[in-house]
């Protein structure tokens, strides 16, 4: 039991770090780069995913045993295009002016490398308990990062978070950031960042690796 | 991380005519599914759609109390609400006392980089334009997306002569009741702002020329 649970645990954190769909696996990059340009809009498209997600994996998984493995794709297309048509319908009635800032790149969920790739990779053969906790993961991870990305964008491209200004009016923002170059550069930086933590970790480990031989 | 080996539970070769009853049975669910929350937010997003038309036409008519869709039909002006593909419609916008002020008018056209759709009012009695209202764009953020962000170019078009037409001039070089300044570092955008107003003033203010019945004998500001 203690194991499973663990595994559960482990099965979240990965998606939230180290297989950070994002930094570390670089999927999704099309919403990524196109809706970061403000802190509101990435949770938006962050909070959309996440329903896809974890709906398409829940599904999947429970229907694991029933979908022929031959028409597998084509039934989580099907299952995940649903899944977005109602989040797009959902969100033009709820709330009109996310959707109309979104606008496109609602549809293109259903394009979305990461959520496909959880599919086939996890929700197909796990548990659906497993299954929406690795979902959970992930989409947390993807909008966290869409979040870093946003704020970050926002911060230097407007002045401001959340439409709140920061700087005040003396403040002249990098209109770059919010143009798509800014997506490019953020990103690219981001990345930079993640690869050097991962280096150094594995470097630290090697080092404590070697005091512990030397020690015994 | 995902060792488990292959767990679809159908050992043997399934038959073609399984996976077409499974795809089918899938894609009609599915279906479904869309069909019945498009009817469910349908209502919702029709309702707003429709308010947020009013709320533009309020304000880009000043001094206005209620207002009809008007379509243009054999060479006159009738009301109707019904929606026709082929129609093109304007916003008659009348007074407290129900006399004609002047008309809203949506009007679209090629931005920078998609579409712009746009209603603007205009008096053609007085032959100005008073109010400009982006609907839907996508231009530039930070750029682009000024010609409804900055609260002077919005304001330039609260009273606008329309004769001989509307020009957009670089900025402070404003020099008759028919210029406006573009938004600097967006020139294309505010063009095509102006044009796509110009374009829909040639179309329209011969279908509403102040001879119109209820027009003529206007004198409100």
């Amino acid at each position: 039991m203690p194991r499973t649970k663990e595994n559960a645990y482990e099965e979240f954190v990965k998606g939230l770090w180290r297989d950070n769909p994002v930094f570390v696996q670089v999927l999704g990059m099309c919403p990524m780069l196109a809706v970061t340009n403000s802190a509101i809009n990435a949770i938006a498209m962050g909070l959309a995913t996440f329903f896809v997600l974890v709906g398409s994996s829940l599904l999947v998984s429970s229907l694991r045993r029933w979908i022929p493995k031959q028409i597998r794709i084509s039934c989580y297309i099907i299952i995940i295009a649903t899944f977005v048509t109602v989040t797009d319908f959902t969100l033009q009635a709820l709330v009109p002016k996310v959707h109309k800032e979104l606008g496109a790149f609602i549809p293109l969920i259903v394009a979305n490398c990461m959520i496909l790739g959880r599919q086939e990779a996890f929700a197909a053969k796990h548990s659906v308990r497993l299954a929406v906790i690795d979902a959970l993961g992930m989409a947390s991870g993807f909008m966290f990062a869409l979040f870093t990305l946003g704020a970050v964008r926002e911060i230097l491209g407007e002045g401001a978070l959340f439409g709140v200004s920061l700087f005040g009016a003396d403040f002249e923002p990098w209109i770059i950031m919010i143009l798509p170059p800014g997506g490019f550069l953020t990103l690219g930086l981001l990345l930079l960042f993640f690869s050097w933590v991962k280096e150094r970790k594995q470097q630290m480990i090697a080092r404590l690796a070697e005091a512990e031989g030397e020690a015994q | 991380m995902t060792s488990e080996s292959n767990t679809t539970a159908t050992g043997s070769e399934p038959t073609s005519a399984r996976l077409v009853l499974t795809l089918s049975l899938a894609g009609l669910l599915s279906g479904l599914i869309i069909v019945t929350i498009f009817e469910v937010t349908l209502p919702t997003i029709t309702a707003y759609k429709a308010q947020e038309l009013r709320k533009a036409v309020f304000k880009v008519l000043p001094g206005v109390a209620s207002m009809k869709r008007l379509v243009y039909r054999d060479g006159e002006l009738s009301h109707s609400d019904e929606e026709l593909p082929e129609q093109e419609a304007v916003y008659g916008g009348y007074g407290a006392d129900g006399q004609l002020v002047g008309y809203a008018i949506p009007a679209e056209g090629p931005g920078f980089q998609d579409t712009i759709s746009l209603l603007y009012g205009l008096m053609p009695d007085q032959r100005k334009v008073t109010g400009m209202e982006i609907l839907a764009s996508r231009e530039t953020p930070g750029l682009g997306d000024k010609i409804y962000k900055d609260a002077d170019f919005v304001a330039s078009f609260l009273s606008l002569a329309i004769d001989p037409e509307i020009r957009a001039v670089k900025k402070g070089r404003r020099s008759a009741p028919n210029e406006l300044d573009a938004i600097t570092g967006a020139t294309i955008s505010s063009k095509a702002v102006v044009r796509i107003i110009n374009q829909a003033n040639d179309q329209w203010l011969p279908r509403l020329a102040p001879s119109s019945p209820r027009g003529a004998n206007d004198a409100e500001n």
